[in-house]
């Protein structure tokens, strides 16, 4: 019984190859777009939540803010409002903070040995390794000593090691410019992975007394950023930042804070409801398909049905049950969905890897993609597929054996 | 074999109720070559749908091998169509892009019988109904209307029916390939089949050994053949 519904079902459709691989490709793309899609937007997800994470963990974020209300002079202002006093009180004053690391970056042209490069320069302490999630790949980073006497001393992310060097060259001992002034390498961190506009390997750190004294001319600091204890301490440790440099600065009214204080919690937030919107656009794209998909099944199942009625009255007339011919168009419709399914789900993935390389984020295949995709065709094809033929099978086969 | 008694359809369209047997009985012996004579209105396809259990009477009693069939449901029906009749139908019905083969072998489907089994009965039954060896795997849409018609009547055999029912099988055909394929009948009859045939015409009608005119849903005349020719 089974071979013959089986035998049946592969005849119907390979009798009419054109129709049976249109339908089939419909569902191909419809699903292979759904996975491939939400692939690369989960995908975008993660590796944007995993850079995030990569810059530090339990990390609070103070800048600069406005000052409102006060005299200020043109071109400079607001952004210099912390100084490395703040970070040295946070980190003797605040409860639960596990290291405190001011900074002062800015982009300066770089060059060494003819090359050049434009990138982020980091003045900063060595509890900057702990704080930001810095390691060090070779020679040693910026210890307190050079702090202490500004010496002229540079760390080289990876990127700029390549830039300024070649690939994998060994920098250590060699020599760098900036605005005009010789610094030189004692270290190469190690990598972090990530690219494009938010690169963390490229970058240059140097001592934060130095480029205060060399490079921006001032006591001001850009950023400090502040590791609290772990987790649950983050909320209570941002507050009495807060608190302390509030009454630091003199300042009353927390509305009126010269400073910006954020906590990584808050970034990833706003992060992933950014790429969530994103994801959700590009799923509603890849949904639209799949309807398309679904509705050429529909289509498929119920142009078959009718131009097949005269077929089921023959089968009925020669004694097939019911039940027989409902089985086969829904075997039919089974095999189609299914079918193109499977060839979809392959498609998207391999479609997902391909588009993965191309921009650089890992896509990740869900499994709740691909149920969707393969559940919703599945049941479109069967619904659409069983409806027309439950109705053909309920004729009489005299009236189906005259249908036109 | 056949026993009908006071056979009654109505066909009711909306409220109009129109009467297409009005009471009809006969009795046909096993072995039998019956024709149904009877202009188009005349009740003739309904009886023919009643005899073929494709159809319910609406009242009266109709006995098959002794069995009463006119209280049966659908799924009943096709059993008694699987196993007691065979069909040949006026536009073949066959499916064209079958091969001759397949087409025999529809009737078999769902029935058990294993793939060798159904192609050696086909190939019986083809070469029974004189269908040439050549043609065997060949669509059926390719065949002239002759070969069609022969193909349709060894898929009505491979069943081993208790009767052929054959509803207007020359209507599709020219005047020399109808008393081709009425010859056929004629060959199937003296093996011994039962056949019912279903006509409009009388010239087709005299092919069988008895003939029950049918005219406005009663049974005008019941009579054997004089004319039946051998």
């Amino acid at each position: 019984m089974l071979k013959d519904l089986f035998s049946e079902t592969i005849w119907s459709l390979t009798g009419n190859k054109i129709r049976s691989g249109l339908t089939i490709l419909g569902i191909v793309i419809g699903i292979a777009s759904v996975i491939a899609l939400v692939a690369i937007g989960q995908g975008a997800q993660n590796s944007i939540a995993a850079s995030i994470q990569s810059i530090g963990s339990n990390l609070i974020i103070i800048t600069p803010g406005a000052q409102r209300g006060m005299v200020v002079s043109a071109g400079r202002g607001s952004a210099e409002t912390l100084t490395l006093d703040d970070a040295n009180a946070i980190g003797s004053q605040v409860q639960n903070v596990k290291g405190v690391a001011p900074e002062v970056s800015r982009r300066y042209q770089i060059t060494a040995k003819g090359n050049n490069t434009n990138t982020q320069i980091t003045g900063t302490v060595p509890a900057y390794t702990d704080v930001r999630n810095v390691t060090i790949d070779s020679g040693s980073f910026i210890t307190d000593q050079e702090v202490k006497s500004s010496d002229k001393v540079a760390v080289l992310g990876p990127s700029a090691r390549d830039d300024l060097f070649g690939t994998g060259a060994d920098a250590i001992g060699q020599t760098v410019r900036i605005k005009g002034v010789d610094f030189k390498v004692i270290g190469v961190t190690q990598s972090k992975g990530g690219s494009g506009f938010m690169n963390p390997d490229d970058a240059v750190y140097i001592p934060l007394t130095a480029a205060q004294h060399y490079l921006s001319g001032d006591n001001f600091v850009t950023t400090i950023s502040v590791a609290a204890q772990d987790q649950n301490s983050m909320a209570a440790v941002q507050q009495a930042i807060t608190d302390l440099l509030l009454q630091r600065h003199k300042i009353s009214d927390p509305t009126q804070a010269d400073f910006n204080i954020m906590n990584q919690t808050d970034i990833v937030a706003t992060a992933s409801s950014i790429t969530g919107t994103f994801t959700m656009l590009l799923s509603s794209i890849a949904g639209i398909s799949l309807l398309v998909g679904g509705i050429g099944i529909m289509n498929m199942m119920l142009t078959t049905v009718t131009e097949r009625t005269r077929e089921i009255g023959l089968r009925k007339a020669v004694g097939t049950k019911k039940i027989y011919i409902n089985l086969q168009f829904l075997a039919e419709a089974v095999v189609l969905t299914f079918l193109g399914g499977a060839i979809g789900v392959i498609f998207g993935w391999i479609a997902s890897m391909i588009i993965s390389g191309l921009i650089n984020v890992q896509a990740q295949v869900s499994f709740s993609s691909v149920l969707l995709a393969f559940g919703v065709s599945a049941a479109v094809g069967i619904l659409f597929g069983f409806y027309p033929a439950r109705r053909a099978a309920s004729l009489s086969p005299i009236e189906a054996l005259r249908y036109e | 074999m056949i026993e009908c008694k006071n056979l009654v359809k109505i066909y009711k369209n909306g409220d109009v109720e129109t009467m297409a047997l009005k009471g009809v009985s006969f009795h046909i012996e096993e072995g039998e070559f019956v024709a149904i004579i009877g202009p188009s209105g005349s009740g003739k396809s309904t009886l023919m749908h009643i005899l073929g259990a494709l159809d319910s009477p609406t009242s009266g009693e109709y006995f098959l091998d002794g069995q009463e069939v006119s209280k049966l449901n659908d799924d009943e029906l096709s059993e008694i169509r699987k196993n007691k009749i065979g069909f040949v139908f006026q536009a073949f019905n066959l499916l064209p892009r079958a091969t001759v083969l397949r087409n025999v072998m529809l009737p078999l489907l769902y029935t058990g019988t294993s793939q060798q089994e159904r192609e050696e009965q086909a190939i019986k039954c083809l070469r029974y109904a004189g269908m040439e060896e050549s043609k065997f795997h060949n669509r059926s849409n390719q065949l002239s209307g002759g070969q069609m018609q022969r193909v349709a009547i060894a898929r009505a055999l491979i069943n081993n029916p208790s009767i052929i029912l054959a509803d207007e099988p020359t209507g599709n055909l020219d005047t020399k390939t109808s008393h081709v394929v009425m010859q056929a009948f004629q060959e199937l009859h003296r093996k011994g089949h039962t056949i019912i045939l279903i006509t409009h015409e009388q010239e087709i009608a005299e092919f069988a050994r008895r003939i029950i005119s049918v005219r406005d849903g009663v049974i005008e005349k019941d009579a054997i053949n004089e004319k039946y020719h051998a």
